[in-house]
């Protein structure tokens, strides 16, 4: 069972605002979704590796070249607010 | 003269031979959608400025001499998860709904390359979370082939923009079945690449390790020429591998004598319907006829694949979709008192509820106490598909069963139901786990389980053309009442050779490619 606090500290995790009502929609769906997955469990995978990617490439680096970026005002441009050349954010506290 | 569904090999004849020009064919399928495309809702942008002075340049290189690229001046729809350097691109989600790129997608930059001629960008389901394209923040789009049915989806507005004539063909992405499923729902030809194929630099992201950028058309050769142009190795997509592209196009073989194809028994599932069930067990056949030796095989860890999806998508896309803080780009809220506010509150008013919902199923099973029970195990469960594939593959050479349990279903079902998208892709899901190379080739009609749908009479575009099968053929000319079903082919890793040649050898025999919906 998932609790509504439970709901409610994943919002904060995620930093989505949530309304009370979708607390109570989204810990049904979530309920949903996990009893879905519960199966899973019961699963033998003694003695498996966990898969997290699917190319076996190892190490893929390139050359640490610094190169101009030719669009920094394309950039910028798609900002709600600058001020000069940086990202303008509200105050923190 | 009409253009709509005319292959790419035609298209590039014709503007080559001067027959018709770049110009012409964007002016004839940008008209199309002004007047068409409120039926069926493909498109959330339409880029008629930039198309049209797009296909000039094209007809100034055409009209040089020298050879032309395949794409020069053939337009194309754009799934609008691709960036776009300076067109609004917006994943479907009001988040990003006027942001504009400032950069261009791999694949965006290759089409350009190409000098393709770019019409619009299609809808998709938001961030591409869905198989329906109804949780698209534009509205869903609609089958061509009964309006009052999903297209399927995420890449939904692409297979229909395709399907309705629209456009000659669309790029599209799969995570698990977005390409398969909505391609076998539509009735088009769609391919969805091995992971790391094509780079998915510039792709907004879902599930990193599962992404997969590829297109739908209207033919397997159309497919074959697309990945030659849309394969390989990016610097800036570490995860591209360094594996040669083949020729496809050239390499395509209709021979299908002593392939061997797998059926793997677990993908009949219960609930699936008689139609799909029948038209791929006579496709199979066909392949019989045609010398391939057909063998049953079984893959008993098929039935976990949604349950893995379930797990690994959302925890991807928890992570994937932290990036949208309202700060550098995206939507911004006008009432944040503070930071933590304004990352809240833009969240909160722009995503929907099937993003919101896998970013919290996400954040919930990565979290401290479940990671192990839930997301490690996943990932575990994962390696069992992988190996289970891997295995299949030194019998057979490929495998064959349906891309779909079901044809389109009617709109509003999928909406409010948190697991369907895991369970339409059932069929989709394991290969993409293993980030292996598939195709939907169109194999027929089916009756929809939930209802009727409009006696149809699929015409054929090109009636002079006769099929290379011959009188022995009599597959076409069965009754087509229903709606389209879709024939998956799975291949091993890396092996779009072998997949595109059986899709190619089908279509040699078959015309279920050559069925239109009547618009």
């Amino acid at each position: 069972m998932l609790t509504k606090e439970e709901v409610i500290k994943l919002a904060k995790l995620s930093r989505i605002a949530l309304s009370e009502a979708e607390v109570e929609k989204f810990q049904k769906n979530l309920e949903t979704v996990l009893s879905y997955v519960d199966e899973l469990k019961k699963v033998n995978t003694q003695g498996l590796e966990e898969v997290n990617q699917v190319t076996g490439l190892v190490n893929v680096q390139r050359d640490d070249k610094a190169v101009v970026a030719e669009n920094r005002d394309d950039i910028f441009g798609q900002a709600p607010e600058i001020k000069d050349e940086y990202f303008k954010v509200k105050a923190i506290l | 003269m009409n253009f709509e569904f005319f292959e790419l090999t035609k298209l590039r004849k014709l503007l080559d031979e001067k027959k018709v020009s770049s110009l012409e064919l964007t002016k004839y399928f940008l008209l199309r959608i002004k007047e068409l495309d409120k039926n069926y809702n493909s498109f959330v942008t339409v880029t008629e400025e930039e198309a049209l002075k797009n296909a000039k340049e094209a007809d100034e290189f055409i009209n040089s001499p020298g050879e032309n690229p395949f794409l020069c001046g053939v337009p194309y729809a754009s799934k609008d998860l691709f960036c776009t350097k300076g067109i609004r691109t917006t994943a479907s989600s009001k988040i990003l709904d006027q942001y504009k790129p400032p950069f261009d997608a791999t694949v965006t930059k290759k089409l350009k390359e190409q000098k393709s001629v770019l019409l619009g960008k299609t809808n998709l389901d938001e961030f591409a979370h869905g198989s329906s394209t109804e949780t698209s923040a534009y509205g869903a789009s609609k089958n061509p082939w009964d309006n009052t049915r999903i297209p399927g989806g995420s890449s939904g507005g692409s297979t229909a923009a395709v399907a309705a004539g629209l456009a000659p063909w669309a790029t599209a992405t799969e995570t698990g079945g977005s390409i398969r499923q909505p391609a076998s729902l539509c009735g088009l030809s769609g391919w969805k690449p091995t992971y790391g194929r094509v780079s998915r630099y510039g792709v907004i992201a879902m599930a990193s390790s599962l992404d997969s950028p590829g297109a739908v058309a209207n033919n397997v050769e159309d497919l074959a020429h697309l990945a030659e142009i849309m394969s390989g190795v990016d610097e800036k997509d570490s995860t591209t591998g360094p594996i040669e592209v083949p020729s496809y196009s050239k390499k395509l073989s209709a021979d299908m004598k002593g392939l061997k194809i797998g059926v793997p028994k677990e993908y009949f599932v219960d609930g699936m319907e008689d139609g799909v069930k029948q038209r791929v067990m006579e496709a199979i056949k066909q392949y019989e006829k045609m010398g391939a030796k057909i063998e049953e095989v079984s893959l008993p860890n098929t039935k976990y694949g949604s349950l893995v999806y379930a797990i690994v998508c959302p925890s991807e896309v928890a992570s994937n979709l932290m990036r949208y803080d309202g700060i550098r780009y995206g939507h911004v809220t006008k009432d944040g008192e503070n930071l933590l506010e304004t990352y809240e509150k833009s969240r909160a008013e722009g995503f929907g509820d099937e993003a919101k919902r896998r970013i919290l199923t996400g954040t919930y099973v990565l979290s401290a106490g479940y990671i192990d029970a839930y997301y490690k195990k996943a990932q575990k469960v994962r390696s069992l598909i992988i190996n289970e594939f891997a295995e299949v593959f030194k019998k057979v050479d490929i495998l064959a069963c349906p891309s779909s349990p079901n044809v389109a279903i009617k709109l509003g079902h999928a909406k409010d139901n948190p697991l369907f998208g895991y369970i339409a892709d059932q069929l989709n899901i394991p290969g993409s786990l293993a980030g292996l190379p598939a195709l939907s080739v169109p194999c027929g009609f089916g009756r929809p389980s939930d209802g009727e749908t409009p006696s149809m009479s699929p015409y054929p575009a090109d009636a002079g053309h006769p099929l290379p099968g011959g009188e022995g053929n009599n597959v076409g000319s069965m009754p087509s009442f229903g709606l389209p079903v879709g024939l998956q082919i799975i291949g091993p890793q890396w092996g779009e050779q072998i997949v595109f040649n059986a899709g190619f050898a089908f279509q040699q025999v078959t015309d279920w490619h050559k069925k239109y919906p009547n618009i």
